[in-house]
């Protein structure tokens, strides 16, 4: 099912050309085939980490990688901890919560000292759009972008196009709706980039109240009514409400979200009978989705995409640090 | 000391809308004459050199008594907004207002209410006293209808201008952009352009029915401008200002998150940009500021969203607006109308324009030297310029204040 959309090396612009960055910050600045290069590479990863028991491979031992997380997370912080451990390589977490952030230490500072620490890459999450970029413009070694306020996620959205492109056969020419909380949310911005560019319809299901404005620049098309919006789609993708948007701000309740936005049985029925749901987690069961649909072991992709967040996070840590480890044609 | 009377010879005299060949005369501090025919004995001559000579610019709004900055930016006078300190009380003014001595004007614009609190007035009678010039409501406004209401009409009695921040805080609230693709895509909190326009709206009833005057310090958008516009054509005491930011950049300079474009009101679409440029050369806005601001690293190099607002604008707002009239959008007489004449009215200042009894606060402006904007090159003490890089023409070389030469 898979090996038919991986496409041979040869299709790919040589060594380092294939991925012409040296950070991971976001969505924005790939093409369609470094986007797809990444993805190949992933595959590989998922047949490592479903071969047995030894689900090492050594090619970044003795490199250090710093998962800088200064806005909580355990799902990603974990998958990038895994990622990095199966490749070799000595990973090393650090909590806001434990750091000096909370000292008063500027970022910049903390971005210098992580630098000074000679780490080979740095993971970093943070609750400000653009704070990775300001880390990445200040070390000297690659970074990648575990989520940025609002702005970028971008592993998630490699992982959700490797879950699609292996349920799917392929990732373009689909029919994609993301629904919820679009306004507030990085993966979001970062399936949209994605999965726009890859050349699918994609649709953003919200009330309005959560919809970002300008949609239309996006090429995204906009809806608010959630049966309409999910309509003959080969992909539904729910997002996370945060507790805090349903305290009347941008909804009066999480029981009137369920009524109109929640993804039930009956809503899913709109969608084209092979459609597949997919959450990044962590769900609000009862609220955005229901337990059936997301319990659904044939439509539901939500594990499927927890198990692509390492292949598609090791394939990164080794594309991103071939430079480091002197590989042939990575300059 | 007594001053020597002063001959400004060879000049190009910004006294109508184009520069005219002539000498200007100043004998104890003012402007004597223009062109005059006898010189009196001991007058000291200085040769402009074909130069433009132009009344010192009088910039309406700065966050910073910033003296390199406007010495190199042609400022003679600085009108000192009110939110350091905040200048809320006679004290404060009067020393505010004493800090650019001896080489400075610094006018202070009293806080309209309390600690800027927008609850309670502040004592703005005392205030004028002290040397307050007008009164502002600093970097917001006054939510309060009702008590907006009343710093209107209070302030109108004793003859002061209220100085005007127009967003509305409902709408801006959290936001650092104004809604659009580019805020959108860097993922940042943005409030529709609207919120200025309904800010602008619910003030000029105000104004409408009170018949204070009033200074919009910014209008950015072309909903905005409308009703500046439509305000004037009913005859309300209204004026309007803007910053170069806004004349010439769109939200498109966010872009990498640089926090040098963070400003307030924030930087808008190309279309409201295009707006403000209509809006400059039709006569609708009535004063060109720099809005000058200087904000350290410590301030600037954050993200976006936690970054303070604000530019240092002093040294680049001459340079900038003889652009605009390069671009052929305003004449030089109408560049120093928005930047001197205009302001000295408002300000209530006998300065401002080269006419015989005007204080002699005077620039020499070479219009043609080229130079480039640098942020680590600036003579403010912060460098937080959006127009970093930019190659820019014209300078002020020489100033004087009342008579006396400064540079």
């Amino acid at each position: 099912m898979t090996s038919s959309t991986i496409r041979p090396a040869s299709d790919y612009p040589p060594g380092g050309d294939a991925f012409r960055h040296r950070h991971l910050l976001g969505i924005a600045p790939l093409t369609p085939w470094e986007i797809s290069y990444v993805l190949d590479a992933a595959e590989e990863w998922v047949e490592l980490n479903r071969s047995g028991a030894a689900k090492h491979d050594d090619r970044l031992a003795g490199l250090t990688i710093i998962n800088a997380f200064f806005e909580n997370s355990t799902r990603t912080l974990l998958s990038f901890e895994i990622a990095g451990k199966r490749l070799g390589a000595d990973v090393v977490n650090m909590h806001a919560a434990q750091s000096s952030v909370k000292k008063g230490e500027t970022l910049i500072d903390t971005a210098m000292t992580l630098n000074a620490m000679r780490a080979d890459a740095i993971v970093i999450r943070h609750a400000s759009s653009g704070a990775v970029q300001l880390i990445a413009d200040k070390v000297d070694c690659p970074v990648l972008n575990a989520g940025d306020g609002r702005h970028e996620h971008p592993t998630q959205a490699l992982l959700d196009a490797l879950t699609i492109r292996r349920r799917k056969g392929r990732v373009e020419g689909l029919t994609i709706a993301i629904c919820g909380d679009v306004l507030h949310s990085r993966v979001a911005r970062s399936n949209i980039l994605a999965l726009t560019l890859l050349g699918n319809e994609v649709r953003v299901v919200a009330p309005p109240t959560l919809t970002p404005p300008a949609m239309e620049r996006m090429h995204v098309t906009t809806f608010t009514d959630m049966d309409e919006g999910v309509r003959d789609a080969d992909v539904v993708m729910m997002l996370r409400l945060q507790n805090e948007r349903m305290d009347g701000a941008y909804l009066p309740s999480a029981r009137e979200y369920h009524a109109l936005y929640g993804l039930t049985p009956k809503r899913l029925e709109k969608a084209k009978p092979d459609a597949i749901v997919m959450h990044p987690g962590p769900m609000n069961r009862g609220v955005e989705i229901d337990s059936s649909v997301a319990d659904d072991l044939v439509r539901s992709t939500i594990t499927e995409q927890v198990e692509m967040g390492v292949a598609v996070r090791m394939a990164c840590l080794d594309i991103l640090t071939r430079r480091k480890r002197g590989v042939a044609g990575w300059n | 000391m007594e001053l020597k009377p002063l001959h400004i010879v060879n000049a190009q005299l910004i006294d109508g809308d184009t520069p005219r060949s002539g000498s200007l005369l100043v004998a104890a501090g003012r402007i004597a004459a223009l062109d005059p025919a006898e010189i009196p004995e001991g007058t000291e001559t200085v040769d402009a050199k074909g130069q433009w000579l132009a009344p010192g610019i009088i910039d309406l709004g700065v966050f910073a008594t910033d003296k390199p900055a406007f010495h190199f930016g042609g400022i003679t006078r600085a009108a000192l907004m009110p939110d350091s300190g905040p200048l809320d009380g006679a004290g404060l003014v009067e020393r505010a207002a004493k800090g650019g001595k001896p080489d400075l004007w610094v006018h202070p614009l009293a806080a309209a209410t309390k600690r800027l609190e927008g609850k309670e007035l502040a004592e703005i009678g005392l205030m004028k006293q002290a040397g307050a010039r007008a009164i502002a409501t600093g970097r917001t406004r006054i939510a309060d209808t009702g008590v907006m209401r009343r710093v209107l009409s209070y302030a109108a009695s004793l003859g002061l201008v209220t100085i005007i921040h127009a967003e509305d805080e409902g709408l801006t609230a959290g936001a650092v952009a104004t809604d659009g693709e580019m805020a959108t895509r860097l993922g940042l909190a943005s409030a529709p352009a609207i919120a200025e326009a309904m800010a602008i709206a619910r003030d000029l009833a105000l104004v409408e029915e009170t018949g204070a005057p009033v200074h919009f310090r910014q209008v950015t958008t072309a909903r905005g401008l409308d009703l500046i516009r439509a305000a004037k054509a009913k005859g309300l005491p209204v004026l309007c200002g803007i910053t170069p930011a806004h004349l010439l950049l769109s939200d498109t300079a966010t872009g990498d998150f640089r926090t040098f474009a963070r400003l307030s009101p924030p930087l808008r679409s190309e279309d409201d940009r295009l707006a403000c440029l209509a809006a400059i050369a039709d006569g609708t806005i009535d004063i060109l500021a720099s809005g000058h601001d200087p904000r350290g690293p410590e301030d600037k190099r954050l993200p976006f969203a936690e970054a303070l607002p604000g530019m240092a604008g002093a040294e680049t707002l001459l340079a900038l607006g003889l652009g605009l009239m390069r671009d052929g959008h305003i004449s030089p007489g109408r560049l120093f109308e928005l930047l001197a004449a205009t302001p000295a009215c408002l300000l209530g200042v006998d300065a401002g324009k080269l006419a015989v009894g005007k204080e002699a606060d005077l620039i020499l402006v070479n219009d043609g030297t080229p130079w480039q904007v640098d942020a680590k090159k600036m003579a403010a003490w912060a460098g937080n310029t959006p127009f970093d890089g930019m190659p820019v023409q014209g300078r002020a070389t020489a100033m004087w204040k009342g008579g006396q030469r400064i540079r």
